[in-house]
């Protein structure tokens, strides 16, 4: 069993940036890249990136300043951690827990 | 924007488009898919004003293309598949005498991009490979400051790196106020580049939407089994990949490819889909 799904690359973008937050570069508070540069750095079309930092924004864990730009939220990482905490419960771990029943591995091995 | 309103075109009697409407508003990158000899260079010549409709119109802000009044060739470049350059001129020589036609021209953006494409510019077009022919004529194109800029298999030619760089370029000269449309076979040159996609057929428009909106119609699942209800499935080195419509809202990855074949063959399930 493997994992059927590719996110799209709006997604794929988002994923790469909250590891960026939580790496701390850049750490809360701070400014995020422009939609510009990410777009740039990647090749891909900054309509797309734009999409990201929205999707971003309505999750918190950055905001905008009106003119300003996009920064990173106070609880960002707190944010970005429940929501990969969430994701490995309900989307890998019972796809892992399938895996491991079929090539009989027991829990006291993985835990070894 | 570009507005085509009931357009038909006929070439030697033969009618290659019938009554095709479609809208580009500004602020975003076309792609332009299509078979060979559907008529995607035809229709971009017929969008810059080189060729006359045979019926109906486009409007470039309004104005009648074909009309090709200095106002709006000004503010239109478009960059054919095949260009015959001027031999023993530079590209420096060739951007200078464009530059005159175009008020937004900018030098410095020529110089720039010669520059980060590594082409010199006051070097001789026949003493040039065509892959640097093709770098200088890109360079050319967008330092002219035209609002509108219509490219024509852009990539062809151009080496690996140069196809990323190209993809750089564009991404950071794009502005709100252009609109872009390139028309291509190489898909992946320009994948995650071109958003929305319109595809053609000989029997009209296939296919205008938004990458969003493709998502949300259509899954592409990846590395599973061959599925019996899918628009498309390929063969792929990590299992099947399927083309199929989205049931559950959730979006995947486009694949550019995988989506022109699956259009392609479910002509009218698709035109369903998204109508």
């Amino acid at each position: 069993m493997e994992f059927r799904k590719q996110k799209p690359i709006y997604l794929q973008i988002a994923d790469r940036l909250m590891e960026q937050i939580l790496s701390g570069e850049p750490a809360e508070d701070d400014r995020m890249p422009s939609v510009r540069d990410v777009a740039v750095n990647m090749g891909v079309n900054p309509n797309t990136v734009m999409r990201t930092f929205e999707q971003l924004q309505s999750e918190e864990i950055i905001y905008n300043r009106r003119g300003v730009g996009y920064f990173v939220s106070p609880d960002a990482k707190k944010r970005i951690l429940a929501e990969q905490r969430r994701e490995f419960l309900e989307e890998e771990l019972p796809l892992i827990k399938q895996k491991m029943q079929m090539l009989g591995i027991t829990f006291e091995d993985v835990m070894k | 924007m570009i507005e085509i309103r009931n357009l038909d075109f006929m070439y030697k009697k033969s009618p290659v488009f019938s009554n095709i409407n479609l809208s580009f508003p500004q602020g975003n990158i076309y792609g332009l898919l299509g078979e060979n000899g559907v008529g995607k260079t035809t229709l971009l010549k017929l969008i810059c004003g080189l060729l006359r409709p045979s019926q109906g119109s486009v409007y470039i802000d309004g104005a009648t293309s074909y009309d090709r009044h200095p106002d709006m060739l000004q503010r239109i470049v478009f960059l054919p598949d095949e260009v015959t350059l001027p031999d023993g001129k530079t590209p420096q020589q060739f951007v200078d005498e464009l530059a005159p036609f175009y008020p937004n021209y900018a030098w410095g953006t020529f110089l720039h991009l010669m520059e980060e494409l590594e082409v010199d510019p006051n070097r001789k077009f026949k003493e040039m490979s065509f892959g640097q022919q093709k770098k200088s004529l890109i360079a050319a194109t967008l330092s002219l400051g035209t609002d509108y800029v219509l490219f024509d298999e852009p990539t062809n030619g151009l080496d690996i790196p140069s196809k990323a760089q190209f993809r750089q370029i564009l991404s950071r000269r794009f502005e709100e106020r252009n609109t872009i449309i390139i028309s291509t076979h190489q898909v992946k040159d320009v994948e995650n580049l071109i958003d929305p996609i319109v595809i053609l057929s000989n029997s009209g428009v296939l296919l205008d939407a938004s990458v969003e909106r493709i998502q949300q119609k259509l899954f592409f699942e990846y590395g599973g089994e061959k599925r019996d209800d899918a628009l498309y499935s390929e063969m792929q080195p990590g299992g099947w990949m399927n083309v199929i419509p989205n049931q559950s809202g959730e979006e995947s990855q486009l694949n550019i490819e995988a989506l022109f074949n699956a259009v392609l063959r479910n002509k009218n399930t698709v035109r369903e889909l998204f109508s």
